[in-house]
Parts: C-alpha cells; structure tokens; sequence
C-alpha cells in the first residue's frame, strides 16, 4: 500500500515496535507504528497515566564554534539570547517573505553550541537550509547533521515523571518546564527534556541511536502498567487537542507564524530572516488566522475540508474526534475579523455542516497548584 | 509485517470492498468485517442511510469515520434497506468490538437472492485478506 518509491526507514526500535504488535505504516519516509492496539486507548492513557513514543525519526541538526549563536540567531524566530544554557525554546525557521520553512524546537546546548529537533519530512530541506543561510551571512559555524546518530523517545502523561524518577539517583532535581539536562538514566546518557507535543507533562528523552533500544526497554519496565507504548496515531490525536501545529497542515512555506497564531514565538524586535516581511505583514493586520472548530455532530472534518464563512471560505487543516474532548474538533485557516463563537459550517462531503470557531487549545491539563510554568 | 490473525466466519459472503452478508431468512444483513474495523481502527461515527431507500449493487449507503479514516459503505447486493441499525449512532465502537455481530449495519431485502453467488467465501475472502496484507 505504500507503493512504489525509496524504501521505507526504519528506527532502532523497529523490531521492538513488531514484536508489540504494531501496525505500521509509512509517514515522511520512514515505517512507524501508528498505533499498538487502539489509537483511543492510547491516547487516554496518556492522559490519564503515561505513553512512551519512538519519534526517533525526528531530525536533530547541531550547530557550534565561533559565530554559532548569531547564525542560530539569523535562522530561528525566537531569541536564541534569552535562552540560557540549559534551556529550550520553540520557534519557526522562516523564509525571507516569512513563510515558514520549518518549526523546531532550539537546546541551548553551550556557550557557542545549540541543537535543533526538527521535523522528519524537513530534516533534508533544514539542513540546505542552513547551509544557504551559513553561506550568504559568511558564518564560519559549524552544522551537524545528527539526525541518524540520534534517537529520541517522548514520555508524556501525568505519570511520566515519576517513572523517569525510578531511573535516577535519590533526589536528582527534576528539570524545569522547558529546561533539559545532560544526565544518564540508569546506565545511559541522555539529554531529558522536560518537553512534549501532547498537551500533558513529561520529557523528551534524546540519547544515541545504539543505546535507543535500551533506553526504551528501561522505560518500559520502571513504568510497568502505568506505561502504554504510543503510536502515532494518537500522537495527532493528542497534539491536535492541545492544538499544536503540525509541519504540512498548519505550517508551510505559503504560511506565515503570524496568521498561524504563533506570535509568542516570534521576537519581532531583533533582526533574523524574515523579520522585515514579519514586521510589515504584522502591520498590515492578518488576513487569515488558524482558528479552532468543534462540529456540532461526530463527523470529521479531514484536512482540506472548506469551511463556509460569511467572510468567504477557509480550509481545515487538521481534523479529528478528540478523544477527551469528546467532540470532533478541527484547526484550519478562516477570513480575519470572524469571532470566537462564530457559527460556521464545514462541507464534509457535500453536506454543510454546522461548527463553532472556539478558542484553543481544545484541551489544557490541570496543572496542581503551586506548580506554575 | 506481523501476521494479524482475523476472524473471517464460515457463514457469512464478503465483497472485496471488505463488507460482510449474512442470510437471515428472507433478508441479509449487511456489515464490515473484522479486517476493515482493524485497518479503520477505533470508529467514531456511522452515518447510516435511510429505511426503505433501493440500493444498486455497489452503490454507497453510509460513511464509516474512524479517528484516521474515511470509508464509504458499499452494497453488496441490490435491494431494498428494511432495517438500520440505529443503536450504532450512539455506539459506534460496536463495529471494532463486535463486527459481525453487534456491529450489524442493514439489513437488506434483496432483490435477487442468488446474487449471492457472487459474493466471495469465507476462504476467497481470507485469501483476498492475506494477499493485501502481504503487499
């Protein structure tokens, strides 16, 4: 089914994923398990408990030495000088009329040193990407292609950092929401980063390629029952609930982070590429904006659905049921100037049917009190 | 690609669109099989069609939406819808659980009940299961 073309990739856990009864499919040119037994199952349990996902796929391209800041600085949105040693940031790579060439999340891994994960259907576009960028502002930084050498596994769900806990020494400090450490989980060197892509807490966990299956199966047996590994499947079931992008659907190069509702990510003061055309549209006022759907019935809105507005038409982006919402739920692009609250319609297979622009994320976890960001 | 196993049972026909037949008297009823409930996953709405309504033989009567896909539903045989099964608005996740039993979609009237005849076997079917599995 996955027809003709190069064949498929394989992470280090491949074997591990077929001998729990994966089902397997093709996504960004690699084999991955989209679900191990029921894409609802698995995304309930992480809410309510923990998964372990293989997104070994991901790419991770490093870059360091003299001038490896300010090439970091000219690539990504956010500011790469706020973020200290030890500290992660999530930002976009733009295009010089700001279009969006990849979103990926930076580690300030030293002084002159930072590491990118990037997506796995751009890790090749990234890397030309900033090798161009190193060319035209004559950097003499250094970029690493890591992405092969590198597995990555994420641990998400309230669970999560208890079982990480098993694996470390009495009283090790708990890394901060978006702060990573270099530390060892039992035996094995990693770098935990206390991230995710689910809407719940819990860490991305990057350690070499060789010791990726070691590290999984230490995982799974500190989290015994409470653990399900995670297919991706429900890894878009849950990102679509927090309503986070996803490269492809609501990012693209004829996409902006402005009207894709990332601003906050986006340090529009400094200077990086794609800061002028950035300013100037963030001036002019958006004409469209990614919004959130919920349909009135259970039918799905799938990417590419029109949505029917009185302001002209608008296209889901992605489209689910959501699992702990209960609902079918959708992100996509309208018109500006429609309000939260706006009855809408999605044309799902000729039918109009009604939906409601709400505000987004459709779910956000319960944080316990006193433990804020 | 690991072998899953499906149940594929000896007294229903089968269409290569993955619907199953099964003879009840007079009528037939109508529904997926356990192959495309796993290959949908979890199923979360059925839009089903209406009483009465004459389907053509591989006409689409209903949507299956599952939280990665969608299918239409297909006629396997031509004839008149005679009942639908309402329940399944509410309990959707009765076509994964229960496929050929709770997870029923119509039942049909024929028109012609030796149509049957080209219906696929329990065996052509596994047989046509196992090759698009093995691709």
């Amino acid at each position: 089914m996955s027809g003709a073309g190069a064949p498929l990739a394989r992470t280090p856990l491949f074997s591990r994923h077929v001998a729990a009864g994966a089902k397997l499919v093709p996504f960004a040119g690699w084999e991955m398990p989209v679900s191990y037994t029921s894409i609802l199952d698995e995304h309930r349990h992480v809410r309510a408990s923990a998964g372990l996902f293989d997104v070994s796929h991901m790419g991770e391209l490093r870059v360091r030495g003299p001038g490896a800041l300010e090439l970091a600085q000219e690539l990504f949105t956010n500011d790469v000088s706020a973020a200290p040693v030890g500290r992660v940031r999530y930002g976009m790579l733009c295009l010089p009329d700001g279009g969006v060439v990849d979103d990926v999340t930076l580690y300030r891994t030293g002084p002159e040193e930072v590491l990118f994960c990037v997506n796995a259907s751009n890790v090749a576009a990234d890397r030309d990407w900033f090798h161009e960028t190193r060319a035209r502002t004559k950097s003499r930084a250094e970029i690493a292609d890591e992405s092969e050498a590198t597995g990555l596994l994420a641990l998400q769900g309230p669970a999560a950092l208890g079982i990480v806990a098993k694996l470390r020494p009495a009283g090790a400090p708990v890394p901060k929401l978006w702060h990573f450490e270099a530390t060892r989980l039992a035996d094995v060197p990693v770098l935990l980063s206390r991230t995710g892509y689910t809407g719940e807490d819990g860490y991305e966990i990057f350690a070499e390629a060789p010791r990726i299956g070691a590290l999984w199966d230490l995982l799974r047996e500190a989290g015994g029952t409470a653990l399900v590994p995670v297919g991706l499947g429900a890894r878009d079931t849950l990102r679509t609930e927090a309503a986070y992008a996803l490269y492809g659907h609501e990012l693209d190069r004829a996409h902006d982070p402005l009207e894709a509702g990332l601003a906050r990510f986006v340090a529009l003061e400094r200077p990086f590429c794609g800061a002028a055309a950035l300013r100037a549209r963030a001036a002019a006022g958006p004409t469209r904006r990614l919004v959130g759907l919920v349909l009135e019935g259970r039918q799905v809105a799938r990417p590419g659905t029109r949505i029917a507005t009185d302001r002209g038409d608008g296209i889901v982006t992605s489209g689910t049921f959501g699992p702990t919402v209960d609902r079918s739920i959708a992100l996509g692009y309208v018109p500006a100037g429609l309000a939260t609250g706006a009855h809408l319609h999605v044309d799902v297979r000729g039918k109009l049917l009604p939906c409601q622009l709400v505000e987004t994320p459709f779910y956000r976890r319960k944080r316990p009190l006193g433990k804020g960001r | 690609m690991k072998d899953h196993e499906y149940d594929i049972p000896d007294d229903c026909q089968y269409t290569d669109s993955d619907e199953w037949v099964r003879v009840d008297g007079a009528i037939v009823r109508v529904g997926i099989t356990d192959y495309a409930q796993s290959e949908l996953n979890d199923i979360v709405f059925v839009e089903l069609p209406e009483r009465g309504r004459q389907l053509e033989k591989g006409e689409a009567f209903g949507v299956v939406e599952s939280v990665k896909a969608v299918s239409d539903l297909l006629a396997p045989l031509a004839g008149e819808i005679t009942e639908v099964h309402g329940g399944l608005s509410e309990h959707p996740e009765w076509l994964n659980e229960d496929p050929y039993g709770r997870g029923w979609i119509i039942a049909l009237t024929p028109e012609d009940l030796e149509a049957l005849d080209g219906l696929m076997s329990a065996a052509e079917y596994r047989a046509h299961v196992k090759a698009r599995a093995g691709k």
